[in-house]
């Protein structure tokens, strides 16, 4: 099959950036979109010019650091996919696809489709963390957990930090990555003793990254490779109204 | 003070204060809904709940004001955190889906601000009666209480096809807004629970359907003259 490609290009950080139409031919269906990119690629070096840079790791879709917006989808068109799991079936034979980075004033370009993600590291840093005292291994189940209570957890964990939801807000908001760190963590008991300080501080980080705000339009989840529900929003909404409440230092 | 910096300035905080004074205007529609109907009730019915609200003018202002003040908190919100949103994404995208999102929650700005207008309007027109300013002089005298002739101003008011089509698209435009507003009030505070959202979205778009209906039923009832 063959496509043709309208991709954003952009030397770096800051300089202006445009649209380039590339051709990509003789793909084989099975192929991966990465796939692509990379055969893509590998004309552009024999031809001496420089190739479409996009970030890519583990690409079976659990590592969260591929990204792009594609045909107006962050991470294309395929429901809880991620981008390095989409394949070129998804597309039609002569579709002309959209590549465009993820679009957020806390997500700045570096090069063409590769953006800066570290704000996202940032609020982690702020209160994504349990602190434990050091000294011997504790008994294994000496914190009982119920089976729902760890479920639920870990469809927050779920979450692989990509930043799709804050590409497919209309307003650039991180709510969802922030509730799903949020969450994993304060819905544990080991999480608890720091619940109202984690919420207090993520979110506060979150805002100082220049993030917009939720408005309940749930684009978010439906862009979510893992598919993290906005439920976990109105948790986080509601753990942040309970240390308001409580006014202590944050 | 922390509570009140963090209530006013993060993100967070300013969609309770949303979320909490767009629940008391919701109330105060219902409320507003069930005294319009009373018109079907005829001219003596709704005149004398009209007489009624106004038994106290103390309690009338103190209600107003607290209208007014949640008014200014919502809009004060919606202006700030619309601002911060256009800020957190300088570039956009050339191709743009809106990936299930409801129109009614993608133009919450525009029905806000149709209805803020429409508000005024509505406020000048019976309210204070600048529109049409005989109305100033229709009063009735009612089991000895003296007050406004409210059936009349409605039956005059809505019988002008203009006046009932405004009131109809700004009903229209604050029932879609209402309908993405009653499940965002129940998201924002988090009072929702893993399944209840779907309930809570349905019953969100069956209340601004119903408020719809009744509240558009007045002018389209005195415009087919089945109330005269």
């Amino acid at each position: 099959m063959n496509v043709s490609l309208r991709v954003w290009r952009q030397k770096g950080p800051g300089t202006q950036g445009c649209f380039e139409t590339h051709e990509a031919r003789d793909l084989n269906p099975d192929m991966s979109f990465l796939e692509m990119l990379d055969v893509v690629n590998e004309r552009l070096a024999v031809e001496g010019k420089d190739p479409i840079a996009f970030d890519h790791d583990c690409r079976e879709g659990i590592c969260g650091m591929c990204s792009c917006v594609i045909n107006g989808e962050p991470h294309g068109p395929e429901f809880k996919v991620a981008t390095c799991q989409t394949y070129m079936r998804s597309f039609r034979d002569g579709d002309t696809i959209t590549i465009e980075p993820f679009r957020s004033r806390a997500f700045p370009v570096l090069r063409d489709l590769v953006v800066n993600r570290s704000s996202f590291d940032r609020i982690i840093q702020a209160g994504g963390f349990v602190s434990v005292p050091t000294g011997s291994a504790p008994d294994g189940n000496a914190i009982p957990v119920s089976k729902e209570i760890a479920d639920l957890a870990m469809d927050a964990a779920a979450c692989i930090g990509c930043g799709a939801c804050v590409a497919a807000c209309k307003n650039g908001s991180a709510m969802l990555f922030v509730a799903a760190k949020v969450s994993q963590l304060n819905i544990l008991p080991q999480g608890k003793p720091e619940k109202d300080r984690r919420v207090l501080r993520m979110v506060q980080a979150m805002d100082a990254e220049g993030f917009g705000n939720c408005s309940n339009t749930y684009a978010c989840e439906a862009a979510c490779p893992k598919g993290i529900s906005v439920n976990f929003i109105a948790r986080m909404n509601r753990d942040y109204a309970v240390a308001l409440l409580k006014n202590k230092p944050a | 003070m922390n509570l009140l910096v963090n209530l006013f300035r993060s993100s967070l905080g300013r969609k309770l204060v949303m979320g909490a004074t767009g629940a008391g205007l919701f109330g105060f529609v219902v409320i507003h809904m069930i005294g319009n109907l009373q018109v079907f009730a005829g001219a003596e019915v709704l005149n004398q709940y009209a007489i009624l609200l106004r038994t106290s003018e103390e309690l009338l202002w103190g209600f107003r004001l607290a209208l007014l003040a949640m008014v200014g908190l919502h809009l004060y919100c919606a202006i700030t955190l619309t601002l911060d949103n256009r800020r957190a994404r300088p570039a956009g995208y050339q191709d743009k889906r809106p990936l299930g999102a409801t129109i009614a929650s993608r133009t919450m700005m525009v029905s806000g601000v149709v209805v803020a207008a429409f508000i005024v309007f509505h406020i000048l027109h019976f309210t204070t009666r600048d529109i049409f300013t005989d109305y100033k002089a229709w009063t009735i005298e009612l089991h000895g209480r003296e007050g406004h002739d409210v059936y009349r101003m409605v039956v005059h008011g809505f019988s002008i096809p203009w006046v009932s089509a405004a009131y109809i698209v700004g009903v229209g435009l604050l029932c879609a807004h209402l309908s993405h507003g009653v499940q965002s009030f129940f998201q924002s505070l988090g009072l929702v629970s893993t399944g209840y959202q779907p309930i809570i979205r349905a019953a969100g778009v069956a209340a601004a359907l119903i408020i719809f209906l009744g509240m558009a039923a007045v002018p389209v009832s005195i415009l087919l003259k089945w109330v005269s």
